[in-house]
């Protein structure tokens, strides 16, 4: 199948580019790794008038520790996530996921900032990010701003950037002592998108745990934090029972729909089952007791 | 609509051709510079039948369009054997019946073509990873990795030749 007609731009700068998404509008689109836009452009969902390819532009493939956080340019293949490492030493719920992300040669062109500006809930991605309170860094005429990736997310497929703004960067904070983290992605096939996954960020002080941020891939229409998991941890010991407490409570509050991949039912339990396996590892990770 | 003259060098050849900005690689590679052995399975970026390397990566080339390739160097399937004579890798599926239909051979050649250079002496589950964008509907995969182990073990035997 072959997509339709647009026009090809290839800008040098971001500077550029954020200069050709403001002339052309909403009839542009950002092309980085291509892998979820290209297929779209194929079957016809997607029919951008325009295509602004960003991968001329130099300086936006770095992943680096700077001032306290992870700093990934948006053009990073995930790839280069999983071979990079500082990824593997420190972010262990980063390492995990870049594992997992469609299959080898997918993540050998397609990008970390694809994967979160494209704001599919499908994608590993953004639980991930929302787990380590990450934050966004957009390009726009007027400069740089960051956007917490607790707000970046506000619809299926939509995320918070104006049309001419261009994603550039994620700034993980980096983790604390006593932290740890883990993703567990349940999926049929590798390649396929997660029956459901979860992306667990938390930090123990002796034998409890201080604090935790949860994140939930493929099981609502927006990217979503599991806040009810989250509290049925956090100031408590991960005993069997909190740590079940808090997969009840994931299962609970999100909000899959039935499909090829499963029952809603099915999906909640499996959500349920992937939450608890994330926070047993984090905890131990984390050099944590029970759990 | 948008027209590009693109320059890529194939295989070692540099060609210089115009495309319509829609061309996908693989569609560029097969119709225009006749370099069939590069194969389209699935159309949804699920099988890497066209796999092929882009400046020494290996991709879906059914997910990259042509006028991206300006200036990059490409590598097919058609790039592997020297004449008769083999590369150690299509000797390995030969030699271990890696394929029966053949469909999915090229991408699987390029994919564990780039494995091998990551990774010279991979383990099995190794090379199931690495082969895991890679579908295959025939052989249920065990003949592929007996054929990449046997192409991993010919390569180091001739490097290490070659460094006595």
């Amino acid at each position: 199948m072959i997509p339709g007609e647009f026009e090809y731009h290839a800008p040098s700068s971001v500077d550029e580019a954020v200069a050709l998404l403001e002339r052309l509008g909403e009839d542009a689109k950002v092309l980085a790794g291509g892998h979820s836009l290209v297929p779209a452009m194929r079957f016809r969902l997607a029919l951008p008038q325009h295509l602004v390819d960003i991968n001329r532009i130099d300086g936006l493939g770095h992943i680096r520790e700077e001032g306290g956080f992870l700093v990934i340019g948006a053009l990073t293949r995930e790839a280069e996530v999983e071979r990079a490492p500082v990824v593997a030493e420190r972010y262990p719920l980063l390492a995990d996921a870049a594992r997992v992300i469609a299959d080898p040669l997918v993540r050998n062109r397609a990008t970390v900032g694809g994967n979160l500006a494209h704001a599919d809930p499908a994608n590993d991605h953004p639980a991930v990010m929302l787990a380590y309170g990450a934050t966004m860094v957009a390009q726009g005429p007027g400069g740089r701003r960051e956007i917490a990736v607790d707000d970046f997310f506000v619809g299926l497929f939509e995320n918070a950037m104006k049309p001419n703004e261009i994603l550039v960067e994620v700034r993980i904070p980096a983790p604390g002592p006593g932290s740890g983290g883990a993703y567990e992605k349940f999926e049929r096939k590798v390649g396929d998108y997660a029956i459901s996954a979860a992306a667990v960020q938390l930090t123990m002080k002796g034998s409890t745990c201080a604090a935790a941020r949860i994140g939930l891939t493929n099981v609502s229409a927006v990217p979503m934090r599991a806040h009810g998991a989250e509290e049925a941890l956090v100031g408590k010991e991960p005993t069997a029972d909190v740590v079940e407490a808090a997969g009840q409570a994931a299962a609970a509050e999100c909000d899959p729909s039935g499909d090829l991949r499963g029952s809603e039912e099915y999906k909640r339990d499996i959500t349920r089952v992937l939450v608890k396996r994330a926070i047993r590892r984090a905890v131990q990770l984390a050099g944590g007791g029970a759990a | 609509m948008s027209k590009h003259a693109i320059t890529v060098t194939v295989n070692g050849e540099q060609v210089t051709k115009e495309v319509d900005a829609r061309t996908l690689l693989v569609h560029f590679l097969r119709e225009d510079l006749s370099l069939t052995g590069t194969h389209i399975g699935c159309d949804t970026t699920s099988c890497g039948a066209c796999t092929v390397h882009l400046n020494g990566t290996a991709v879906k080339s059914c997910t990259v369009f042509a006028v991206q390739a300006d200036g990059a160097k490409v590598e097919t399937v058609e790039s592997l054997a020297k004449g008769a004579e083999l590369h150690p890798l299509q000797e390995g599926f030969w030699e271990m019946h890696g394929l029966q239909c053949g469909y999915c051979t090229p991408g699987m050649l390029m994919a564990a073509k780039e494995l091998l250079a990551h990774n010279p002496d991979p383990t099995e589950e190794e090379i199931r990873w690495g082969i895991s964008g890679n579908l295959c509907r025939c052989t249920g995969y065990n003949k592929i990795v007996e054929a990449v182990q046997y192409a991993a073990a010919k390569m180091r035997e001739s490097r290490e030749e070659a460094a006595v």
